[in-house]
């Protein structure tokens, strides 16, 4: 029997590099044996992301984007949404998985970028894998901006119409690329086809494109740890193996699934007992189906935008124009980008930083929590003030960056990896 | 900086309750009680299926309820469907539109949107307001489209000022009076709106008693595959240090 899987085996590996690659990327990718509790979410993004995708083809079988009213007078979108919830076998656990699964991607993604700036993970010579990862994020917020607009409620019409109408303040050419973006000249059934299409295969693809080439550049140059000091440094003479190196097949994949079952429990209380996470996850106004015809009291995106959202309120209009606004929560993202060019401190790790950085970054963590709830909240001019403080204290904390992180006073790091 | 976010994440709940410029009278309702869940269903069939459709509820459905087929055809359906189908309005939306200006919502969601307080506040708070053209008002939702559909339940309210407070814009505090009493003694009608609005709960998410049911023995399963997944890694891990 094993003789055969051998001779199997050996068929194939001429053909094409099983083993090859099975070892240079899981039995032989030798990974730091320090990783702590903030290198779980890698993997649990890959997770939530092949979750998304499972329930997503699930969803595609019953979902219809389509605007046009039935009998009752509903979109046929959002009916089918419903239809789901009631009469699709298990088609509530589908849907919830998704809808829930869309948040956590963002709470994952959110703690693994929260460990690349603690641990300096976008440093020399991990740049291209950071470039990589705000791509990802980046699609990832294009992902669930569109993916939005598909139940077809008051909250996906309305948000949709903010966001697109951001493109309407670009000076000249602005009306022009937002009826381009919309395919009308309202949001209407042409952009609820177009965006059906983007966010089940357009976006899809460019993100697990994305995720391929964030993962090869890693195997390529190693995975940096809680110390920020580099493994490959001290290689065993014998063998050239990493002396702090363990192979990641089987040690971190055993722990993984520890981590994935801590996450999956996380996951199903929420999922199975507050699906709608008191509004965050499903906001009670998308129960409304959209109405063209009356605005809301108060748009507010999803959770994982209003940060952004927040930095384009802080910004007064210039000149009777938005723009301004929308090239500052532009630059917010653009911005992330750069770190690996801003950051000159001589050390990676957080562990032996001085305190000017460890202050820089609670302020910047503080700025984003509280720019992130007053992006839920209705704007008033204290309010205001605050998101303008808090926007600066954001910007701050990279275009100062190449200064702090100079005259910071850094312990020395440790030849090879603590505990 | 862990504590932080971990607040942040606990207290993100808390912050979702919008405020609302009504004080909202808060209910128990309990979607697993068959009986409650079945007298609700009944005065939403009578009073509110006449203009409001529940397009997404089909009336089998209502077998989740303890209710046989036979059951549901004789008591519930009044409209002359099949089982199968789901709960349309005797009023046809266009007539609606011209008669009320505008067409009266569907409920299937209703309480998903709008919650089960705001629901069990706004079917108590109707008055008698003869400016309006349906001779109806309501504190809830002022200058609100819809007459009181429950008034030979309820009786007749009106609004009452009290001069001898005053409300904080310095007018004189308004409550509401029953002025004519209906069928209902006004405790018997609160649990009449409370059990309609339990209805309403279920119909907007009829799998929520399977889901958390489905979550009790995901969550067993789950604990009991961590404490594995926990070991598999002590055993595998022993040689590292």
């Amino acid at each position: 029997m094993n003789a055969k899987l051998q001779q199997l085996l050996g068929w194939i590996d001429d053909r094409f590099p099983l083993t090859a690659t099975w070892k240079q990327h899981l039995s032989e990718y030798y990974a730091p044996k320090n990783f702590n509790f903030w290198y779980f979410f890698g993997s649990l993004a890959l997770l939530v992301l092949v979750l998304q995708i499972a329930t997503g083809v699930f969803l595609t079988m019953h979902y219809k984007p389509d605007a046009s009213l039935n009998a009752a007078g509903v979109s046929v979108a959002f009916t089918s949404v419903e239809y789901i919830m009631r009469d699709v076998e298990w088609g509530w656990l589908i849907r919830y998985l998704h809808s829930t699964g869309a948040s956590m991607f963002f709470v994952v993604v959110y703690l693994h970028m929260y460990r690349g700036l603690i641990y300096g993970s976008y440093r020399k010579p991990r740049e291209l894998i950071w470039i990589f990862g705000c791509f990802i994020y980046v699609a990832l917020m294009a992902e669930a901006f569109m993916g939005y607009l598909l139940p077809w409620g008051q909250m996906s019409f309305w948000g949709a119409q903010v966001i697109i109408n951001l493109f309407d303040a670009i000076p000249i050419i602005g009306p022009e690329v937002a009826i381009w973006i919309r395919g009308d000249f309202v949001i209407s059934d042409a952009t609820l086809n177009r965006f059906f299409a983007f966010h089940v295969i357009a976006v899809p693809l460019v993100l697990l494109g994305l995720v391929v080439m964030h993962l090869v550049a890693l195997h390529e140059v190693g995975s940096n740890n809680p110390d920020g000091i580099e493994i490959k440094k001290h290689k065993d003479p014998a063998t050239g193996i990493p002396l702090d190196g363990i192979p990641f097949h089987p040690y971190y994949t055993v722990k993984d699934i520890l981590g994935v079952c801590v996450f999956l429990i996380v996951f199903a209380v929420i999922l199975f007992f507050t699906p709608e996470m008191g509004g965050y996850f499903l906001e009670a106004n998308n129960f409304v189906p959209a109405d063209p015809f009356k605005t809301p009291e108060h748009i507010a995106p999803l959770w994982y935008f209003t940060a952004f959202y927040s930095i384009l309120r802080a910004v007064p209009p210039m000149f009777g124009s938005q723009f301004p606004g929308v090239v500052a929560m532009g630059l917010a993202i653009v911005v992330m980008f750069l770190l690996p060019w801003l950051d000159r401190s001589p050390v990676k790790s957080l562990r032996y930083r001085g305190a000017i950085y460890k202050w820089a970054l609670a302020l910047f963590v503080i700025a984003f929590l509280v720019l992130s709830w007053l992006g839920t909240q209705s704007v008033s001019p204290l309010k205001t003030l605050l998101a303008q403080i808090f926007s600066v204290i954001y910007f701050a904390f990279f275009i100062l960056m190449p200064w702090y992180t100079r005259i910071d006073k850094t312990k020395p790091e440790p030849e090879r990896v603590t505990a | 900086m862990k504590k932080i976010i971990l607040a942040a994440l606990l207290c993100a709940p808390l912050m979702a309750q919008g405020s609302t410029a009504v004080k909202l009278d808060t209910v128990q309702i309990n979607v697993e009680d068959m009986l409650s869940l079945q007298r609700g269903a009944r005065t939403f069939v009578n009073y509110c299926v006449g203009c409001h459709s529940a397009g997404y509820m089909r009336y089998s459905r209502l077998e989740d309820l303890g209710l046989t087929e036979k059951q549901i055809v004789e008591n519930l359906m009044v409209t002359g469907e099949k089982p199968v189908e789901t709960m349309t309005a005797a009023l046809r939306r266009n007539d609606a539109k011209e008669w009320f200006g505008v067409a009266p919502p569907d409920l299937t969601v209703i309480a998903r949107s709008r919650g089960a307080d705001w629901l069990y506040t706004y079917m108590r708070s109707f008055y008698r307001d003869p400016s309006r053209p349906t001779g109806w008002n309501n504190t809830t939702f002022p200058s609100v489209a819809m007459p009181h559909a429950l008034w030979d339940l309820q009786g007749e309210q009106v609004l009452k000022e009290d001069p001898s407070k005053k409300g904080h814009d310095g007018h004189a505090e308004k409550h509401l009076a029953l002025d004519k009493p209906g069928k209902l003694s006004p405790k018997e009608y609160d649990a009449a709106v409370r059990d309609l609005v339990n209805y309403m709960v279920y119909m907007g998410e009829p799998a929520q008693t399977k889901r958390k049911i489905t979550g009790i023995f995901v969550l067993f399963f789950l604990f009991g595959l961590t404490i594995l997944a926990y070991f598999l890694k002590k055993e595998f891990w022993k040689d590292i240090h």
